[in-house]
């Protein structure tokens, strides 16, 4: 393809120009406010600020860093993360496994794959999900941040069908030497899927950290938000009933501002950091079964 | 060998019964809780001792003086991302396709998935930051070309374009890279043809681009559908207020507000199910078109 007409050139350096902004327009926002969190109160306030700290400090982020509260939300986020991973990629890959298998040697496979997929279309809606976990005494607990949520399907569907997708004969082979369903799956498939098992991994992660609304509703105090939820109510709603005493005195020194700001960055900065694993198993994950969100 | 073993089959069986019953309570659970829309539910009372009342929550919620804005903006606001969000990331697959430095070319990639992995506290913190009217950076360039500040998240006239848009920006990454690996698997012999026949790259685009494109175009648009009216709880409970209701309020958050702060559980599951219901009704008809058009199954 011969583009050395003035008309192609011209499209072509456009192009370049137009996609480089695009791509810088989704991160810039996010240099900026990071630039904010390091910035003196004054200059964030002057609105002088804009992707570079202007006197530079560590203050907003000490501040932060030692309210007890935001520490604790961390904590909680950590170990729902730990636990609801866990949990979640254990059922999808016991799941998985099974549901892969066809329906002449799995019988009930195909009521099975129903009763799970019909879930993604029909769901009670918000009020009634509320209840039933409050009807299981699960509020204001751990469990009510792991257990509802424990069977991600869409992630069962891809693994079934990645799982589909390896050779039968791994299988029947397995059976010969007088393998049980247990050993074929953990010795002989999971060591196979280790990208797809991967990269859904890392996406369960990302969910897990990023959910707020349930820890927002389904705990009855701040102090048990996990810290999506705790950064909802201090960054968005920004409920000053949250702010004590010291804080106040505190405050002075830092402002409201470069510390929303602060919070906002630590919030993201897990999935910054996860990101460039991220990138790696996309590609790998784009092409495992039938890929949709 | 039997192939129905039923030795075989039991460790089978084993491993989908935690699922089975977690997500029988905590999914056909609600779906049972349903019922409570046609009650004079009282949590007190629970299910079985709160009235039958019929239609009564339904009649009470549709007549609420707020309800024919919220459900204008719902499915216009999903309207409007369902069509951005198909043809933001189409195009700039096309563009990005023509890019031929390979590291620019991911390097952007790489750049526009990234707010998709944000949650909406964050972004919502971003966007109120930059938007805001009295320091915000957006407000600021605008005032360098003599623009009075606008209160972006507060003006009615704003808000819906508002979270289009940056759902648009959050989202358009993913779908583009979608788009992308399509376009890599249609034939370069094609693309050759049609220069022999002396296509330019705008013709090569229109003949041979695009209807290579065609199924997976239908299939993402087809699938869409069944959000006609998902218009985004996430972004707009972290960016509504009180005063953009009238634009911004949606299904969702009315039901939130009436069930989660007024505690009219009834009433908000009606209003609940009566989403379900239509979005039920478009899923199904989406992913029947998708097997038709583009011969989709689920598994």
């Amino acid at each position: 393809m011969n583009y050395t007409s003035f008309g192609g050139r011209l499209f072509t350096a456009f192009n370049y120009v137009f996609l480089i902004s695009l791509g810088l327009l989704c991160i810039l926002p996010l240099v900026h406010v990071g630039a904010l969190s390091f910035s003196s109160s004054t200059a964030a306030g002057a609105g002088i600020v804009k992707l570079w700290p202007i006197e530079f400090t560590w203050k907003s982020y000490e501040f932060v860093l030692r309210k007890k509260e935001f520490l604790h939300s961390m904590e909680i986020s950590l170990q729902r993360v730990l636990l609801g991973v866990a949990v979640n990629m254990l059922l999808t890959v016991m799941l998985g496994y099974a549901l892969s298998k066809e329906s002449r040697v799995f019988t009930g496979r195909t009521w099975y794959a129903w009763f799970f997929v019909l879930t993604i279309f029909v769901n009670g809606g918000f009020i009634p999900w509320y209840l039933v976990i409050k009807e299981a005494g699960l509020l204001n607990s751990l469990g009510a941040l792991i257990l509802p949520g424990a069977v991600p399907v869409f992630n069962v569907v891809l693994l079934l069908n990645f799982f589909r997708s390896l050779p039968k004969e791994l299988e029947e082979s397995a059976f010969m030497d007088g393998a049980g369903q247990w050993k074929i799956l953990w010795r002989i498939f999971l060591p196979l899927s280790l990208p797809a098992i991967a990269t859904i991994g890392l996406f369960t992660i990302v969910g897990h950290w990023n959910a707020w609304f349930d820890g927002l509703i389904l705990m009855n105090s701040p102090d048990k938000y996990p810290l999506q939820s705790y950064l909802q109510t201090v960054v968005i709603n920004h409920d000053l009933a949250l702010i004590n005493s010291t804080d106040i005195t505190m405050l002075a020194e830092v402002s409201d501002r470069t510390l929303k700001a602060a919070q906002t960055l630590l919030g993201a900065l897990p999935i910054l950091m996860v990101y460039p694993f991220l990138q790696k198993y996309f590609v790998k994950g784009m092409v495992l079964g039938s890929v949709k969100e | 060998m039997s192939e129905k073993n039923g030795f075989r089959q039991l460790p089978l069986h084993l491993m989908v019964l935690p699922a089975l019953l977690l997500v029988l309570v905590f999914s056909y659970g609600p779906i049972a809780g349903l019922v409570i829309a046609f009650q004079k539910y009282s949590i007190v009372k629970g299910i079985s001792g709160s009235d039958w009342v019929g239609l009564d929550n339904f009649r009470y919620v549709f007549a609420l003086p707020g309800t024919l804005d919220v459900l204008w903006n719902t499915v216009f606001i999903a309207f409007m991302k369902i069509a951005a969000g198909l043809s933001a990331p189409i195009v700039t697959a096309l563009l990005l396709n023509e890019i031929r430095v390979e590291f620019v070319k991911r390097g952007v990639q790489t750049l526009i998935y990234l707010p998709h992995f944000l949650s909406w506290i964050i972004l919502g913190g971003i966007l109120i930051d930059i938007l805001s009217p009295s320091s915000g950076i957006v407000n600021q360039l605008l005032s360098g070309f003599g623009i009075q500040p606008i209160f972006f998240l507060g003006d009615n006239r704003w808000f819906p374009y508002l979270l289009v848009l940056s759902d648009v920006w959050k989202e358009f990454g993913f779908s583009t890279i979608v788009y992308l690996a399509a376009l890599t698997n249609i034939n370069p012999t094609l693309y050759e043809a049609a220069v022999v026949d002396g296509a330019g790259r705008w013709k090569q685009t229109l003949h041979v681009t695009l209807p290579g494109m065609l199924p997976i175009i239908i299939l993402m648009s087809t699938l869409s559908l069944g959000n006609v009216l998902n218009a985004g709880f996430e972004q707009v409970f972290n960016l509504y207020s009180p005063q953009v209701y009238e634009s911004g309020d949606i299904i969702d958050t009315l039901v939130y507000r009436l069930g989660l702060v007024d505690a009219q559980y009834a009433v908000a599951t009606a209003m609940g199910m009566f989403k379900s219901v239509v979005s039920v009704l478009f899923v199904s008809i989406s992913y029947y078109l998708a097997y038709r058009l583009a011969n989709y199954r689920i598994f």
